[in-house]
């Protein structure tokens, strides 16, 4: 060490242009006054064209009327464009919140067939997946839309109606929904409470199972909790939401929500293609658990059943979770595929407001900002879990 | 214990009545199973092959098979893509040909057997391909396809034995006539009066915007790739900003970019076609996604390779070019496959900006006025979808023999 640092010193620095140091500074003062160089020229070029075509170069368009309207929902054209973009992300999110928990059922239960001991499970798991991860998601949107949901169904006039809840007719669908009453917005309080105490109640069951081993159940008393908290805040309000049924007047549906055959599309659509992803992430995980903690589990004659659920599949979870959750992704940005069938997600409406004469850069920048924070936040989330949910190890 | 075992061996069933115990019936679950599964595979295989022979109405495939295979290029001029076509198959001919050349005559040098492939596996490989385009063939109504596709393979044959022939000499350039070639089949369809991409269409269109991208989006994915990987924390952070920016939005907004804030950004009076606007925006898009598979090759080559050669006084630069790119490269070969394939499947949403590809023909195909209204989306959608499923299933059981030569994966 010293000798190194003498020899160091010993000798003169090399011409500059031969200075690893100054090389390093110089090569990323190149790279930095590039970037912002060419940021700077495609942004003049973007001002120029802008004012040359006299289109707005701020984002003052958001407040004007939107001029379009929403099937499905009581969205009025007078609305401003901004009201518009945030439905656009709601209808966004009801995609991906009703999705998510579906494709991770079904992709489970497909990949668990892929490695079934049954040779015809084994034959349609693999059947499956083949198909469905090698034809485009789009394509797969639009056949559900015009030959699955809208062929199959009847015409409006003969529409099923089962149970009285629904309503299926290939011009419109209805489902129940809630209507607000009065006190919904202290229920929706008692409910955020509730999922607080349920959460406190995992914890300390948690805590209850590491000193002293009695079984923790943690997942039915943190549902009990929640559910007790409904119930009882349900009843002392005093019925702050009811149920409103979809109702068949001529041709006209009132009540529920109507019009949602684009949901579905979409939503069955991207289930059953994200689910044959991740089919095969759970069949990697599963199989990339060591073969020792199965016959381990065999060994303790375990069933087949407490096998997969007590000894595989939590250790093939932990495995699976970062590519799963990047399926996660994936699917909320297929959701934007929506716009080829006429779901208004919020790509769709950005789609339309271009398509109505506003300005399209600005519009962009917001769409993909709505999408860059979505999975940046995502990202985030896989990283804090990807850390907390590491093996230890030496 | 010993009088079961011996009952047991006097009833040995036959080796398929095992087969069936074993994996149909091992146990009542499994049975049950068997029973549902079988009944579902008798219903879905028998539905398809009636559908597909006495249901289907194919006519309005027949009718638009040109248009599926190439959207609208002028009819009279279609012997430009038969040129085009024939220079691709020679060119692709050729390079296998001299690939296996060089592949023998290096394994006769280091005293290695040298395992030619034989037609029979190439079947096995491309059995779907194969069957494609017979069904195409069969949908045409003249004889004229036919007759080229038989040519094209008769080129392609032929340009396997050159190439495989070559003295060693001209071997080595064979790439430069492989890239004349190819340039060639771009020239037939553009030059002497040609089409540029917007009057192309259909699956050419969609074959050629795929490959387009891919070549296109390679040196910009190095390039982010390295920078990533840099040291100065600059460029570092110029890449992932890119890399996570790209990837954190879906390519619909891109190719929403491209159709309508793409011209915006060009220097005034500048002007591209739609088609490369969009081009341009899948280079961005898939930029990013050949960085991160990059990124992966570079980290799979162990640190010793760049130290040794920094031991042996290299520069980085030429550390970077002779040693650590040419086994991270070979690495990432599957993964490109893999980005090839999803960027083949991802053109479908041109169709949303208004582009002529497979699914445009499709809807267009169901408003001609003698097939409006009889829901024949249910014929064009499933021939769509066959023809995308042809591709990337073959393409990614390549991709995974690849993978399985090249021991990647393996350590």
């Amino acid at each position: 060490m010293t000798v190194a640092r003498e020899t160091k010193t010993g000798t003169a620095r090399p011409p500059f242009w031969r200075d690893v140091k100054v090389l390093r500074i110089v090569a990323q003062l190149v790279a930095g006054a590039g970037s912002v160089a060419l940021l700077w020229y495609l942004g003049s070029n973007l001002t120029t064209n802008l004012t040359a075509q006299g289109i707005s170069t701020d984002f003052g368009f958001l407040d004007q009327p939107a001029g379009v309207t929403v099937p499905g929902s009581d969205f009025r054209s007078s609305q401003p464009i901004s009201d518009i973009l945030v439905l656009g992300i709601k209808n966004t999110f009801a995609l991906v919140i009703v999705g998510i928990p579906l494709l991770t059922i079904l992709g489970t239960l497909i990949g668990i067939g892929r490695l079934s001991s049954n040779w015809l499970v084994r034959k349609a798991a693999t059947a499956y997946v083949e198909t469905l991860r090698n034809i485009p998601p789009l394509l797969v949107i639009i056949f559900t839309n015009t030959a699955v949901i809208l062929a199959s169904l009847p015409r409006i006039q003969e529409a099923w109606q089962p149970f009285d809840l629904f309503v299926l007719s290939n011009r419109e669908l209805a489902v129940p929904w809630f209507t607000a009453g009065d006190g919904s917005g202290a229920y929706l309080g008692v409910l955020a409470a509730g999922v607080v105490a349920s959460i406190a109640v995992w914890i300390w069951r948690t805590r209850q199972f590491d000193a002293t081993g009695t079984p923790h159940h943690r997942f039915f008393w943190g549902t009990g909790v929640f559910l007790l908290f409904a119930v009882v805040g349900f009843f002392v309000i005093g019925n702050p939401y009811s149920l409103s049924r979809p109702e068949l007047e001529g041709l006209v549906i009132t009540g529920g929500i109507s019009n949602i055959s684009a949901y579905f599309a979409v939503l069955l659509a991207l289930v059953i293609y994200t689910a044959s992803h991740v089919a095969e992430i759970v069949r990697g995980s599963i199989q990339a658990v060591a073969k020792g903690q199965t016959e381990a589990a065999n060994a303790l004659a375990l069933s087949s059943f407490q096998r997969l659920r007590f000894v595989v599949l939590p250790q093939a979870f932990r495995i699976a979770i970062p590519p799963l959750i990047n399926q996660f992704l994936n699917f909320t940005k297929n959701s934007s595929l929506a716009i080829a069938i006429g779901y208004s997600e919020i790509t769709l409406v950005v789609f339309q407001a271009i398509g109505n004469g506003q300005p399209a850069p600005q519009l962009i920048i917001i769409l993909m900002g709505a999408y860059l924070l979505f999975s940046l936040s995502i990202s985030l989330l896989i990283n804090i879990l990807n850390r907390r949910l590491q093996l230890v190890t030496n | 214990m010993a009088v079961r075992t011996e009952t047991a061996s006097l009833r040995r069933p036959s080796p398929a009545l095992r087969w069936v115990r074993e994996n149909l019936f091992n146990n009542w679950y499994n049975s049950v199973l068997t029973v549902i599964f079988g009944a579902l595979f008798i219903w879905v295989g028998f539905s398809l092959l009636r559908w597909v022979f006495f249901r289907a109405e194919w006519e309005i495939v027949r009718v638009n098979l040109t248009l599926f295979m190439v959207g609208r290029f002028p009819r009279d001029e279609l012997a430009r893509i038969w040129v085009s076509n024939y220079m691709i198959v020679g060119a692709i001919g050729l390079m296998a040909g001299a690939a296996t050349a060089s592949a023998a005559a290096a394994a006769k040098e280091a005293g290695l057997p040298f395992v030619q492939s034989k037609l029979q596996d190439l079947i096995q490989r491309f059995w779907p391909v194969l069957l494609l385009v017979a069904a195409l063939l069969q949908f045409s109504r003249t004889w004229t396809p036919t007759i080229m596709t038989v040519g094209m393979v008769v080129i392609g044959v032929a340009a396997r034995f050159a190439g495989l022939h070559l003295p060693r000499v001209i071997r080595r350039y064979a790439w430069v006539l492989v890239a004349l070639l190819l340039i060639g089949a771009y020239g037939a369809l553009v030059w002497f009066g040609g089409f540029g991409w917007d009057d192309w269409g259909g699956l050419h269109l969609t074959l050629f915007v795929t490959v387009a991208g891919i070549i296109l989006a390679f040196p910009l994915g190095l390039l982010f790739a390295l920078g990533r990987r840099s040291t100065l924390p600059l460029v570092r952070l110029l890449s992932v900003t890119y890399i996570e920016f790209i990837r954190g939005v879906p390519l619909i907004t891109l190719l929403l970019m491209g159709a309508f804030a793409l011209k915006f950004l060009l220097p005034p009076g500048m002007d591209l076609s739609l088609v490369s606007r969009l081009v341009v925006a899948i280079m961005l898009f898939t930029a990013a996604y050949v960085a991160e598979n990059v990124r992966g090759g570079l980290q799979a080559v162990p640190k010793g390779q760049t130290e040794a050669g920094q031991a042996l006084g290299l520069p980085a630069w030429k550390v970077m070019r002779l040693i650590v790119l040419p086994q991270a490269l070979r690495a990432v070969i599957p993964a490109m496959v893999g980005q090839f394939i999803s960027l083949f499947k991802d053109t479908s949403l041109l169709v949303v900006v208004g582009v002529f590809e497979l699914l445009a023909v499709s809807s267009i195909a169901n408003n001609q006025p003698e097939f409006l209204g009889k829901g024949l989306a249910e014929v064009t959608l499933p021939f769509v979808a066959v023809i995308y499923w042809v591709g990337a299933y073959t393409m990614s059981r390549e991709s995974r023999r690849l993978e399985k030569k090249l021991g990647v994966g393996e350590r």
